[in-house]
């Protein structure tokens, strides 16, 4: 069940996140301990348990369909890293 | 098409759905707004928000479901969808995977005279992304969140269908569907009904499928015929060029008539689907079931044939007249205003005013001649007040001035004239002003009986009771 | 003044011995004085003041309520309009968020004063606030010692008596650790009881606000303006309002106390058992009665949230890609290269290393094993813990295996530092109400925390059995020495 330095640049390529050869590697040993620790789950008999998603159950309100939200762009963008004529702007979208 | 191939077609269309706020905010979902003026900080995926779900999403799909004869589940669980694109915030669209809401059902179309079933696999409430504008900002894309949240239902048929033509009937239908039932405005130039084609070839009589490509960017029945004409033959030229087909993705490219290869997505995206841990399932009850079966419309079909029993109608009067509901309420509403021969309403309706609307881009409800106008002018069609010629003058001018069949009447003096005595003068004039026809007419030209009819609805500006005038001149020309 | 609890300053607040502006400008002044703790980051002394003037006009226009006035500060998880919410990431330095989180709202409608935002582990992952981007914070104890995590700023500010009372998040153990390493009172309450909304958010099924204190009597009172149904939020629980304070004087004779023989075992040091079991003792003596329960399941906890946890957060922090807010990398070839590098440069290695075991778990072909596999063993360890409520009234046992240890202890081995969070795990994952309160010391002079947890909104009566133990010993008014 050991994961190899293909799982693990994949796995970073899923999560968007860039990683040298070096970390790779380092990461690497600490998420086969850390997946050797939770290997124990495997040996579980759950023949028969219904999944837990959330701990108190229960079923989604609703909400009416009334527009609520007032134009709060100027706030709302005010982190933005670059932003022109009220758009985020981000290097270009190729389809 | 090739004999000896068979095309394989399944239709994936996101309908948007006409509520008023978003499907996990509250957002307006109003088209055309200001970039990011309607985007909420839950639309932006800002640190700390959570979603609440819109009931009215739901009544939609409800109403769907049992306008398609699907199940309507009575426990569907909202999945994230995750992956990465500037358009979608969170990073995961939030949208419904191994349990949807509406599960099954199916639509019924007509092709060439021949009806066909086709199968809904399900149906799934979802969130819409962003867009991007490319307009070049100094080499950057501009992100615009207005439209991410707004609620999609997502409706995946069986591979059923066998041509370009049963998809385009089928993507019409479903059009036509949820237009009828108020639940997406059907507006596809604005992107309210975007379908994706999922199309691969087979050789005739092969019962395993081929590898299938998914086409998307199609917003118009036409691009759509098209897209899939070009990728089967491109399919089967692949094919016999001794190719495989690849599972792929591919972008419609309407002033190139081709489909291409999407170069930005994956071949096999991992959308590592999960419960989402924010929202609870969603319970639908028999009686909420209930509740919307009750304030449902009519739907189209059981119209269609009321209106051939109740009112007699042919069914292609029918058909025309329930085209949409506000001109199957138009209809309705006249006959109830003129009280009279319901098929005189249907010629009408699909004649004079039809053809208007269309002129007009208008819909039924917005007719300057309501239908309690135009029954009022029936009913002196009916009562020999005017003729049906004149009533066709009345109506163009209540188009455009408004008022009523009488008003116009009485201003124009259009009364049709009906007295034996005022007829019989104007048809001694014609006779006396056209000693030629009589002539004619005595010699056995019959035609030339018309010309004398013509010369008498001319000299009475049309207003003669037409009935009258044949049958005195008929007297007249035999004495 | 300082040394005050909230009870107490309520009183005092409200008899005019001491004015808001007063109290805020004294602890302002303390907080300076112990910058080297770490316990703070964005501080805005003009803003406080501007509360503090607003709580005492509140008071003179009779608008008080028991808290206004008292100050507090608020874990940088909880968004906030006036001060940065940062998560102790690089991710988001200088982040100004548009609104406050509910809980901020609550407490700032009943007249708190806000003193800060307070550090902790980066995203709330971890065990020992060592993994904050703004540096690590120290336990008053003893500067060697961690203070526990992930609220382990808010632990030491209760702690030094930089803050009366500090809000904290739960989703493994992160407010019940750092009080016990801390020698505080920390209370987590059943899931849903606090609005999640405005809460950066980690692991959504399991993440929790709740506050720390010096008292149960003062997270009484705090809850009181704290919790309530939010309908932003949908997992908010909707039931009547309740006072939270109702049952602290309940007696403790006859009262069913549980303790998990599994949470006795090997693993658990010495002095912390001792000083645990000496506590309940003090509970038998008071009469109530230990029953001893058994949670088989228990101990697969840790890999059952390590699986649940970082799944959750794998997606929640998808967010982070530098589009519209939050860290930006500088230089990138194009659009897929600077989310990458934006994620990269942004997230320290914890977040990083529960994204990438995130993504694992949810990833084709392993889903079912791994994520499915662990909610279904999830929902049997909630199971144990109504049938050991049949048995027992309230569930006592240790915090931790042992007492605050120190830096870089287990900093370099993640599975080492997963392991501290074994006793309040299982409780987290079943969505229950849970407590630490103070109950003595162990090696090196360093506190022990008795964990307390009780059925699904039963947090009045958890309150009223820690209060009854707060009334009879007086653990809970130690302070560290160096602090007045």
């Amino acid at each position: 069940m050991a994961l190899t330095l293909d799982d693990v640049t994949r796995i970073a390529h899923l999560a968007r996140i860039e990683i040298s050869a070096a970390e790779a590697a380092g990461t690497l040993a600490q998420l086969n301990d850390i997946f050797g620790m939770i290997e124990r789950l495997s040996r579980v008999d759950t023949s028969g348990i219904e999944p837990m998603s959330h701990p108190l159950g229960g079923t989604q309100r609703l909400r009416e369909d009334r527009v609520t939200e007032t134009d709060m762009r100027e706030p709302n963008m005010r982190n933005a890293p670059e932003k022109q004529d009220g758009l985020f702007l981000v290097p270009r979208v190729i389809e | 098409m090739r004999a000896d191939w068979e095309v394989v077609i399944g239709l994936e269309t996101h309908a948007q759905l006409a509520t008023k706020s978003k499907i996990f905010s509250g957002s307006s979902t109003r088209f055309g707004a200001l970039p990011n003026v309607q985007a909420s900080a839950i639309d932006l995926a800002l640190p700390g928000v959570l979603p609440v779900l819109n009931a009215g999403a739901v009544e939609c799909a409800i109403k769907f479901g049992l306008a398609v004869g699907a199940k309507v589940a009575e426990r569907s669980i909202f999945a994230r969808k995750n992956y990465f694109y500037p358009d979608l915030p969170k990073g995961y669209q939030i949208s419904q995977y191994e349990i949807p809401v509406v599960q099954g059902g199916s639509v019924t179309i007509h092709v060439d005279g021949v009806d066909k079933t086709v199968q809904l696999t399900r149906a799934h409430l979802e969130e819409d992304a962003g867009k991007s504008l490319h307009e070049d900002y100094h080499g950057m894309s501009g992100i615009d969140l207005n439209r991410a949240g707004t609620p999609l239902l997502e409706i995946v048929t069986e591979p059923d269908m066998r041509s370009s033509a049963e998809a385009v009937a089928y993507a019409k239908a479903l059009h036509s569907l949820v237009v009828w039932l108020g639940i997406c405005d059907g507006n596809m130039q604005e992107g309210s009904f975007r379908c994706d084609a999922n199309v691969s070839v087979r050789p005739k009589g092969r019962k395993e499928f081929g590898t299938r490509c998914e086409i998307k960017n199609l917003n118009s029945f036409r691009f759509l015929e098209q897209a899939i004409e070009h990728e089967i033959t491109r399919q089967i030229d692949l094919i016999e060029d001794g190719g495989r087909v690849v599972q792929e993705t591919r972008l419609y490219d309407p002033d190139r008539n081709e489909t291409r290869s999407m170069r930005s997505k994956e071949d096999a995206m991992d959308y590592r689907y999960f419960p989402d841990p924010d929202l609870l399932p969603l319970e639908i009850t028999a009686d909420a079931v209930a509740r919307v079966r009750a304030g449902m419309p009519e739907l189209p079909q059981a119209m269609r044939a009321r209106f051939e029993a109740q009112y007699g109608l042919p069914a292609y009067d029918a058909a025309t007249l329930t085209a949409s509901r506000g001109l199957a309420g138009y209809f309705e509403a006249a006959v109830a205003a003129f009280g009279g021969d319901a098929k005189l309403v249907s010629n009408w309706v699909m004649g004079d005013l039809l053809g208007r609307l269309h002129e007009a881009d208008l819909g039924a409800d917005a007719a300057p001649v309501t239908p309690a106008m135009l029954g009022g002018l029936l009913k002196r069609i009916a009562d020999g007040t005017i003729s049906g010629k004149i009533a066709k003058e009345v109506f163009a001018t209540l188009w455009v001035e408004g008022g009523s069949a009488d008003t116009v009447i009485e201003a124009k003096g259009l009364r049709q004239i009906s007295d034996s005595g005022a007829i019989e003068k104007i048809v001694d004039e014609v006779l006396a002003a056209n000693p030629k026809s009589v002539e004619e007419f005595r010699a056995g030209k019959d035609k030339a009986f018309n010309a004398l009819v013509g010369q008498a609805m001319k000299a009475s500006r049309g207003k003669a009771n037409p009935t009258q005038v044949n049958e005195i001149l008929k007297r007249k020309l035999a004495g | 003044m300082f040394e005050k609890s909230v009870a107490e300053l309520s009183r005092a607040l409200g008899s005019g011995e001491v004015s808001a502006v007063e109290l805020a400008q004294l602890f302002l002044a303390r907080i300076e004085r112990f910058r080297a703790f770490n316990a703070f980051l964005d501080m805005r002394p003009e803003v406080t003041l501007a509360q503090a003037r607003a709580a005492d006009r509140m008071r003179a226009e009779g608008r008080a309520t028991p808290l206004t006035g008292v100050p507090v500060a608020h874990k940088d998880i909880f968004v906030t309009r006036d001060f940065a919410s940062t998560a102790a990431s690089k991710m988001l330095a200088g982040y100004m968020s548009p609104f406050d989180a509910a809980v901020v709202e609550n407490m700032a409608r009943a007249g708190m004063v806000t003193l800060g935002k307070v550090n902790c582990d980066e995203f709330a992952m971890g065990s020992s606030n060592e993994n904050s981007a703004y540096g690590n914070v120290a336990n008053p104890w003893n500067p060697g010692a961690v203070p526990g995590g992930s609220s382990g700023g808010s632990a030491t500010a209760v702690a030094a008596r930089l803050a009366p009372a500090a809000t904290a998040t739960d989703t493994g153990g992160s407010i019940r650790e750092p009080a016990a390493f801390s020698g505080i009172t920390g209370i987590k309450p059943t899931y849903g009881r606090a609005s999640r909304w405005g809460m950066i958010a980690f692991a959504s099924s399991l993440d929790q606000a709740g506050i720390m204190t010096q008292s149960a009597e003062d997270a009484a009172l705090i809850f009181n303006a704290m919790l309530g149904f939010d309908p932003r939020d949908s997992t908010s629980i909707e039931r009547a309002s309740e006072d939270y304070t109702r049952d602290l004087a309940m007696p403790v004779k006859g009262l069913r106390i549980g303790m998990p023989k599994e949470f006795f075992g090997k693993g658990l040091k010495p002095d912390v058992e001792a000083a645990v079991r000496a506590a309940l003792a003090e509970y038998e003596r008071m009469g109530a009665h230990l029953v001893e329960i058994s949670l088989p399941n228990a101990e697969l906890g840790i890999p059952v949230y390590y699986v649940i946890a970082p799944a959750e957060c794998s997606s929640n922090l998808s967010r982070f890609d530098g589009v519209r807010y939050g860290h930006r990398a500088s230089e990138y070839r194009d659009l897929a290269d600077m989310i990458k590098k934006s994620r990269a440069e942004g997230f320290g290695p914890e977040p990083k290393r529960r994204i990438l075991i995130g993504t694992y778990v949810l990833s084709h072909g392993y889903y079912d094993a791994y994520y499915l596999q662990a909610q279904k063993v999830r929902r049997l360890i909630a199971d144990e813990f109504q049938r050991a409520f049949r048995e027992c009234d309230v569930i006592a046992g240790p915090v931790t295996t042992s007492v605050a240890f120190g830096f870089g202890e287990k900093a370099a081995d993640p599975v080492e530092m997963y392991l501290s969070d074994l006793y309040t795990i299982p409780g987290s994952l079943a969505g229950l109400p849970g407590m630490s309160i103070p109950c003595g010391f162990g090696d090196r002079g360093l506190p022990v925390g008795l964990q307390l947890t009780a059925n699904y909104f039963e947090e009045a009566r958890l309150l009223g059995v820690a209060h009854r133990y707060q009334q009879a010993t007086d653990w809970h008014r130690r302070m560290p020495g160096g602090i007045a």
